[in-house]
C-alpha cells in the first residue's frame, strides 16, 4: 500500500522529479540551533600555524563578526570551511550531518555558502549582468547550462539585484571598467543572487565611502536571520554598527568571543590586539 | 527581456560571422564552379591542384577552430591538438586502405600491401570494422574524443594547468608520434598510410571527388563554427571566460570548472579528429610525421596570427599563414620555420589580438574620426 501512496506521489501531475528541478533542496540539521561547527582546526604553512586549534559555532541567523590582526588566521579560515585549503586536524560540520572538509569549493557553494573575497574577484571581461547571472542559483551541471535559457522570473531577479546594489546605469558595462567600490558591490550582488543559507563575508567595506559603508552595513544587518552572516572586517567602526557577536582571532585560534562591550573591556583583548587606539576609541565612545 | 540579452542569443547578429560565413560561401561557389564547367583553357578554370589545396587551407581551419575554442575562450594552451588530427586522419587512412581490396601491389583481398610486407597472415583486431564507412567515420569521433576525455580528465581534475599541461600535450603527441613509427604497432611504420583508391565508391582521383571533398569540407567547417558559436555564447561560454580568467573564483559560485573543461576538450579534440579525417583522402597519405610536435605548435602560431577568442580570426590565421607557407616554401624552403618564429614574435609583441584584432582597432578608429567629424560639423 505504501508503495502505491508513493507512486501516486511521483506520478502526481504537479511533482517535479529532483533531476529536472534546477536545485536539490540540502537538507541542513540546525536541531541545535547551531549551523556551523567548527572544532579543532589546525592548519599549517610550511611548519607556520595559521589556524591552531580554531573552535567555532555559528548560530543558524545570526550575524557574528570576527575580527582580528592581520596574518590572524581570518581568511585562512574560510579557506578551510570552503574547501580551498586542505586543513590538518580538526573538523568542520554545516548543521549537524554536513562535513564540509570532503567537500570540494564546488559542492560547498551549491550547499549553499556563499562567499565574498577580502580582495574583489569580478570577472572582469564579462558584465554586470553577466557577472550577476553565473552566479544565479541554477543548476550548474555542464549540460544544464549548455542550453540554459533565462527565465523571464530570473531576469527579473537580476535586474532586482543589479538595482541594489546600485549598478544599473553599469548594467552591459564590462565589470573590469568599474571602480573598486563598485566592484566590491558587484560581488556582494553576486552573493546575494546565489541565496545562501551562509554568506561569508571577507572585509566588505574596504575601498568604499562612508556613504557606501553605511549602505554596506545596512543590508548585512537585513539579511541576517533569514540567513547567517559571517563577517571579517577591519574596520572597527563598521563592526560596531553591525556586530551583535564579535569573534576575536589571534593567531589562528579563538581569543575572545562575546558582544562588542565585552570585547572592548577584556583585559586579554586589549592587550594583544586592540591596543591604545582601540582603548582610546573605546573611551571615547 | 532587453533587446541586448535577445540580441546576443542569435548566432548570425555579429558582423564576423557573417563575412566569414559568406566568403566561404562565394569561395566554394566560385572555386567549384570554376573547376567544373569552365573548360580548362580559360583563365577562369580553376585547376584540381587549387581545389585540393584549398580543401587542406580549410581542413587547417577546422583545426585552427579547434584550438581556438579551447584557447582563446578557455585558456587552455594545447601544443599537442596535431595529435588529435592525425588521430582521425588515420581512422579515415584505415577506411581508405580496406577500400583498396585487392588491387594493392601484392593483391591481397583483405590484408593491406604493409601487413603483407610484414608477413602478417591476418588483421590485427583494431582494423575490424573499418571496411565499414560509417564505422570508420564514429572512430574519426570517438578516439579523438577518449583520448581527450582521459587525458583532460586526469590533467583538469588534478588541476594541471598552465605551463605544464601544455607540455603534457607535447609530451602526448610525441608519444604518439613515437608509437605510430613502429611497424609492429600496425599502422604501417614510418611509411604510415597511403596508395588509397576510393572513397565510398569514388575515385580519389576524380575532379568531380576532389571537389566534392572540397565542398563537404567547407560544409563541415561552416557547421563547426555554427555549433562553437553557439556554444560560446550560450552560459556553457561565459563560464569558459570566467574559467579562463579566474578559475578558482567560478569553482566558488558552484561550477565544477573541470568538468566544464573535460568536456570542452573533448568537443574540440572531436573538431581536430574530423579536420584530419576530411584532410587525408585529398592530400592521399597519413604517416606519423602529423604527430610531430612541431605541427600543433604551428596550429597555435595560425590562431594566434589570426587574433584568438574570435573564433573566425583563428580560420583567417590558418589560411592566410598555409598560403604564405605554401608560396614561401615554394621560393625558399628552409627559411620557411624562422619566418614561422618570427611571424609568432611579431605578432606576440605588436599585435597581441592578431589581425582580427587590428582590423578592429581600425575600425574603431575610423569610427572615432567620423563621429568627430560629425560633430565638428
Ligand atoms: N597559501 C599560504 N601559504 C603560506 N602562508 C599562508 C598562506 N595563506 C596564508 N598564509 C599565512 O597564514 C597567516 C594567516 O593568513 P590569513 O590570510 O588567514 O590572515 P588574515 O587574518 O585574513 O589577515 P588579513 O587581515 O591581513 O587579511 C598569514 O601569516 C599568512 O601569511
Ligand atoms: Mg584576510
Amino acid at each position: 500500500m505504501k508503495t502505491v501512496e508513493q507512486a501516486k506521489e511521483i506520478l502526481h501531475k504537479e511533482q517535479v522529479w529532483s533531476f529536472m528541478q534546477s536545485e536539490s533542496a540540502v537538507d541542513i540539521n540546525v536541531d541545535k540551533d547551531i549551523i556551523l561547527y567548527i572544532e579543532g582546526l589546525t592548519v599549517s604553512f610550511d611548519g607556520f600555524k595559521a589556524l591552531n586549534d580554531l573552535n567555532l559555532y555559528v548560530r543558524d541567523g545570526e550575524l557574528r563578526c570576527v575580527i582580528g590582526a592581520n596574518g590572524a588566521g581570518k581568511t585562512t579560515f574560510m579557506d578551510v570551511i570552503t574547501g580551498k585549503t586542505p586543513c590538518d586536524s580538526g573538523s568542520a560540520y554545516f548543521g549537524q550531518t554536513i562535513n564540509l572538509l570532503d567537500k570540494t569549493e564546488a559542492e560547498v557553494a551549491q550547499l549553499g555558502i556563499g562567499r565574498k573575497f577580502q580582495k574583489p574577484s569580478v570577472f572582469e571581461a564579462l558584465t554586470v549582468y553577466e557577472n550577476i547571472e553565473l552566479a544565479l542559483k541554477t543548476n550548474k551541471s555542464v549540460l544544464a547550462t549548455l542550453f540554459y535559457k533565462i527565465t523571464p522570473k530570473q531576469h527579473e531577479r537580476i535586474k532586482d539585484v543589479i538595482h541594489i546594489i546600485g549598478l544599473e546605469p553599469q548594467t552591459h558595462l564590462l565589470s573590469g571598467a568599474l571602480s573598486h567600490g563598485q566592484k566590491q558591490w558587484l560581488e556582494i550582488g553576486m552573493l546575494l543572487v546565489a541565496d545562501p543559507r551562509v554568506l561569508l563575508v571577507d572585509e566588505p567595506v574596504a575601498g568604499m565611502t562612508a556613504q557606501e559603508t553605511e549602505r554596506t552595513a545596512e543590508l548585512l544587518t537585513s539579511l541576517a536571520g533569514d540567513r547567517t552572516v559571517i563577517v571579517v572586517e577591519h574596520d572597527m567602526e563598521f563592526v560596531r554598527s553591525i556586530a551583535k557577536d564579535v569573534t576575536v582571532l589571534h593567531q589562528g585560534s579563538v581569543l575572545a568571543e562575546g558582544t562588542m562591550e565585552e570585547i572592548q573591556n577584556n583585559a586579554q583583548v586589549k592587550e594583544v590586539y586592540l591596543g591604545e587606539d582601540m582603548v582610546s576609541e573605546g573611551g571615547a565612545a | 527581456m532587453s533587446a541586448a540579452l535577445t540580441g546576443r542569443l542569435s548566432i548570425f547578429n555579429d558582423k564576423g560571422s557573417r563575412v566569414f560565413l559568406s566568403a566561404l560561401a562565394l569561395v566554394i561557389v566560385v572555386a567549384g564552379l570554376g573547376n567544373l564547367l569552365v573548360p580548362s583553357d580559360s583563365v577562369f578554370h580553376v585547376s584540381t591542384l587549387t581545389i585540393t589545396l584549398l580543401g587542406k587551407y580549410l581542413c587547417f581551419a577546422l583545426l585552427a577552430l579547434s584550438v581556438d575554442v579551447i584557447w582563446g575562450y578557455c585558456g587552455i594552451l594545447s601544443l599537442g591538438h596535431g595529435a588529435f588530427f592525425a588521430l582521425g586522419g588515420y581512422a579515415m587512412g584505415m577506411y581508405l586502405m580496406r577500400q583498396i581490396g585487392d588491387r594493392g601491389v601484392y593483391g591481397d583481398p583483405v590484408l593491406p600491401d604493409f601487413m603483407v610486407f610484414l608477413n602478417w597472415d591476418s588483421l590485427p583486431w583494431f582494423w575490424h570494422g573499418f571496411d565499414q564507412f560509417w564505422f570508420a567515420m564514429v572512430m574519426v569521433m570517438l578516439i579523438p574524443g577518449l583520448l581527450a576525455f582521459v587525458f583532460g580528465w586526469l590533467a583538469f581534475r588534478s588541476r594541471v594547468t598552465g605551463v605544464y599541461l601544455s607540455i603534457m600535450t607535447q609530451a602526448l603527441t610525441y608519444a604518439l608520434l613515437l608509437a605510430f613509427f613502429r611497424n609492429e604497432m600496425g599502422f604501417g611504420g614510418n611509411n604510415g598510410l597511403t596508395d588509397f583508391k576510393d572513397i565510398v565508391g569514388f575515385s580519389l582521383q576524380a575532379d568531380s571527388t576532389r571537389v566534392t571533398l572540397f565542398i563537404i569540407s567547407a560544409f563541415v567547417l561552416a557547421l563547426a563554427y555554427l555549433v562553437s558559436k553557439y556554444i560560446v555564447t550560450s552560459k556553457y561560454g561565459r563560464i569558459m571566460v570566467s574559467i579562463r580568467d579566474a578559475e578558482n573564483r567560478t569553482r566558488f559560485l558552484g561550477y565544477k570548472t573541470e568538468k566544464y573543461k573535460v568536456w570542452l576538450f573533448v568537443y574540440s579534440a572531436v573538431l581536430a579528429g574530423i579536420a584530419g579525417a576530411l584532410y587525408v583522402p585529398q592530400v592521399g597519405i597519413i604517416n606519423p610525421g602529423e604527430f610531430a610536435p612541431l605541427n600543433s605548435i604551428e596550429v597555435v602560431v595560425w590562431v594566434a596570427v589570426g587574433g584568438r577568442g574570435t573564433l573566425y580570426g583563428a580560420i583567417a590565421g590558418a589560411i592566410l599563414v598555409n598560403f604564405a607557407k605554401t608560396r614561401f616554401t615554394g621560393i625558399f624552403p628552409e627559411a620557411w620555420l624562422f619566418a614561422l618564429g618570427g611571424l609568432f614574435v611579431v605578432v606576440t609583441i605588436f599585435l597581441p589580438k592578431g589581425i582580427v584584432g587590428l582590423l578592429s582597432k581600425r575600425k574603431s578608429v575610423l569610427d572615432a574620426q567620423s563621429t568627430e567629424k560629425a560633430e565638428a560639423a
